[in-house]
């Protein structure tokens, strides 16, 4: 009989066996777990809030025949060219050297078939990124790799990176065997040496040295841009309301789903909020300031399917933006590659290690012979599917709860499963009026 | 020469005269005047022209600059010349923090002193310092040259990666994987022409040099007691 099989045998909750192999692992190595991807534990989610279509009282859209707006405008405060996305779906901040040039196309082509913009990332713009986005944003890190004023002119919106989801408060380091020649001679590094990402910025610090370092960019583009502001979920109330203080255009909020290209396994599952918790937190922020839909609120973590795009929307959000998931549309962790995962250790489906740099996907990796796997044009029709199907899903749902854009979306269409999620999300608990925290 | 008062205009009309191409081909010179220690003067320059300022400044001024000749006569404050990629930025009084900071190229020279993390994380910028350098300094440091005259502060050169520093005077501390090194032919040269640059007169043979041990390149856990 097979362990599984018996039934006397009984696994601890507390020390179960995924637990019991990283102590293992601790053991033997002696360093902690690095991995990309974001948080893989079980986690109060968009699965937890349903919609209350339209019956008696409210009246629903025709599904073919009346429109549902999916464009939205970023950028509008200050910014003398703003975005105008058709769909509230962006592609979020990815860095080339975590991925592929290869990969970095086809997210640019892909988004730009759909008309929604895609975000450059740690090591500044490459040639066909910019080539293949008709909106791209070009991210301020603190790490400045690759960071020049030509490129900045380049861009189509500027967001300056506080902190990530996966990783609040964290820097990152790209492992010394993805640094090829060209990502070495973009980020002014020697070759195949590891390369540490910093936490905070290197010349300015606090919210009042931020205004002006966002009005140091704005001069530099000469206003025509908008600036976003990126943090990860944590303090999120407190830090929407000094970003928004400080002059951003644009606020991204991105939960502790969101992933990352490597990091600490103890930093990506025990640091930050979930997704759905910092929304409300964001949006009471700006509702308070008087800024809410003037200081468009992107948000970002764990969002899946269009279901999440119109709960985002719901709660407050202007758009979301998609990491993994674009990954996923490429082809990341296709099961077709099955076997080659499982020559690294992996498998389909698992595969975390984008640090390595052997992905067989071709898309978290620089070897030559891997790249060539990944047909930027295929994939960036596949991401541009996709990318249709989260509209056409979010536009469905708002319809069925009679909005005619999905910005008209509310908390009111809103009902939770959970008390842990009701409460997160500000909204009632199914089948009673109790939002938990406050009152009845 | 064009001259620009900031107590008539603002930043954001100075810096967009910069910026537009008709000025700044017709005009090589500018002055500016009444600054006040405004913040982002002189951002973002694209030209092979020549801007003296008068007076203080305050942050980040200068800063991304490319081509351009810039004289601050006066202090400047935090990030002066960050990210510059090309050009001269001269500093006649002190600096605060994080001068050139993250600057890929270019000559940053202050003629007073220079406060904490002065050439943070810079990329190919060369930095001639008169005075002392505060603590921290050239903290991740990946390539160009940093000349302190002066003395350096606690933790200079802190996870340095490939610039050249030379200080003349007393290190309080080194940072982690900063090691003194040998002042070889090539050193001495590369001292004189940086000097040269900067238009200061010292003895090269007075200073020393220090670098990466290089120790830190690849994560190791044996090293987990200097992260």
């Amino acid at each position: 009989m097979s362990q599984e099989n018996n039934e006397n045998l009984r696994e601890s909750a507390t020390f179960d066996r995924t637990t019991m192999a990283e102590i293992r692992r601790a053991a033997d190595t002696g360093i902690y777990d690095i991995r990309g991807f974001g948080a893989k534990r079980k986690l109060p989610h968009f699965d937890d809030l349903l919609f209350l279509g339209a019956s008696v009282s409210r009246y629903p859209l025709e599904g073919y025949r009346e429109t549902c707006n999916t464009r939205v405008t970023l950028g509008s405060r200050f910014a003398k060219k703003p975005i105008i996305i058709d769909t509230p779906v962006t592609i979020a901040g990815m860095s080339f050297g975590a991925l592929s040039a290869n990969a970095k196309e086809a997210l640019g082509r892909g988004a730009t078939i759909a008309g929604t913009s895609t975000t450059t990332g740690d090591g500044g713009m490459t040639p066909e990124e910019r080539g293949q986005s008709s909106k791209l944003v070009y991210q301020y890190l603190p790490s400045r790799y690759g960071m020049n004023p030509d490129d900045l002119r380049k861009a189509d919106a500027i967001e300056i990176v506080l902190g990530q989801g996966a990783k609040p408060g964290g820097g990152g380091m790209l492992l010394g065997q993805k640094i090829t020649d060209r990502v070495a001679q973009m980020r002014n590094l020697p070759k195949g040496i590891d390369q540490r990402s910093a936490c905070r910025h290197p010349d300015w610090t606090g919210p009042d040295d931020l205004a002006i370092k966002i009005q140091e960019i704005r001069e530099i583009t000469d206003w025509q841009v908008p600036i976003y502001i990126k943090v990860g979920a944590t303090r999120t109330y407190y830090d929407v309301k000094l970003a928004v203080k400080a002059g951003a255009d644009v606020i991204v909020v991105d939960g502790m789903q969101g992933g990352t290209a490597a990091t600490q396994e103890v930093f990506i599952e025990h640091v930050g909020i979930p997704t759905l918790a910092a929304i409300p937190q964001a949006v009471q922020a700006l509702q308070e300031m008087g800024m809410h839909r003037k200081v468009q609120l992107i948000v970002s973590g764990g969002i899946r399917n269009g279901a999440d795009v119109a709960k985002c929307m719901a709660l407050g959000a202007d758009a979301v933006a998609i990491g993994t998931a674009a990954l996923v549309a490429l082809g990341c962790n296709d099961p077709k590659w099955d076997d080659d995962f499982k020559k690294i250790g992996s498998a389909a489906g698992f595969y975390d290690d984008y640090q390595e740099g052997k992905d067989p996907a071709g898309i978290s990796t620089q070897d030559p012979d891997l790249m060539k796997r990944l047909d930027p044009v295929a994939a960036g029709n596949r991401l541009a599917n996709y990318l249709r199907v989260l509209t056409l899903e979010a536009q469905t749902l708002a319809r069925a709860c009679g909005k005619n854009d999905l910005r008209n979306l509310e908390p009111e269409d809103l009902v939770a499963l959970t008390v842990e999620s009701a409460a997160m999300a500000r909204v009632p608990l199914a089948g009673t009026n109790w939002v938990p925290g406050q009152g009845f | 020469m064009i001259t620009v008062d900031l107590a008539q205009k603002t930043v954001r009309e100075l810096n967009q005269s910069l910026h537009t191409e008709n000025n700044i081909e017709t005009h090589r010179e500018w002055r500016v005047e009444n600054t006040k220690g405004g913040h982002n003067i002189a951002v973002g320059l694209d030209a092979d022209i020549k801007v003296d300022i008068h007076g203080h400044a305050g942050y980040f001024c200068a800063g991304m600059n490319k081509t351009a000749k810039i004289t601050v006569h006066g202090n400047a404050g935090q990030g002066v010349a960050e990210n510059m990629m090309s050009g001269v930025v001269r500093v006649k009084g002190d600096a605060s923090q994080a001068a050139g900071a993250t600057a890929h190229g270019g000559l940053l020279v202050i003629e007073g002193n220079a406060g904490a993390r002065c050439g943070i994380s810079m990329k190919g910028v060369d930095i001639v310092v008169k005075g002392d350098v505060g603590h921290m300094s050239c903290f991740m440091g990946q390539s160009g040259s940093l000349v302190v005259c002066g003395d350096a502060g606690e933790a200079l050169g802190d996870s340095l990666y490939e610039v050249h520093i030379y200080v003349k005077g007393k290190v309080k501390s080194l940072g982690a994987d900063c090691i003194k090194k040998d002042m070889r032919d090539e050193h001495v040269k590369e001292l004189q022409a940086l000097l040269d640059s900067a238009g200061i007169e010292e003895d090269v043979t007075a200073f020393t040099r220090y670098g990466s041990a290089r120790e830190l390149y690849t994560f190791k856990v044996d090293n987990a007691s200097a992260y």
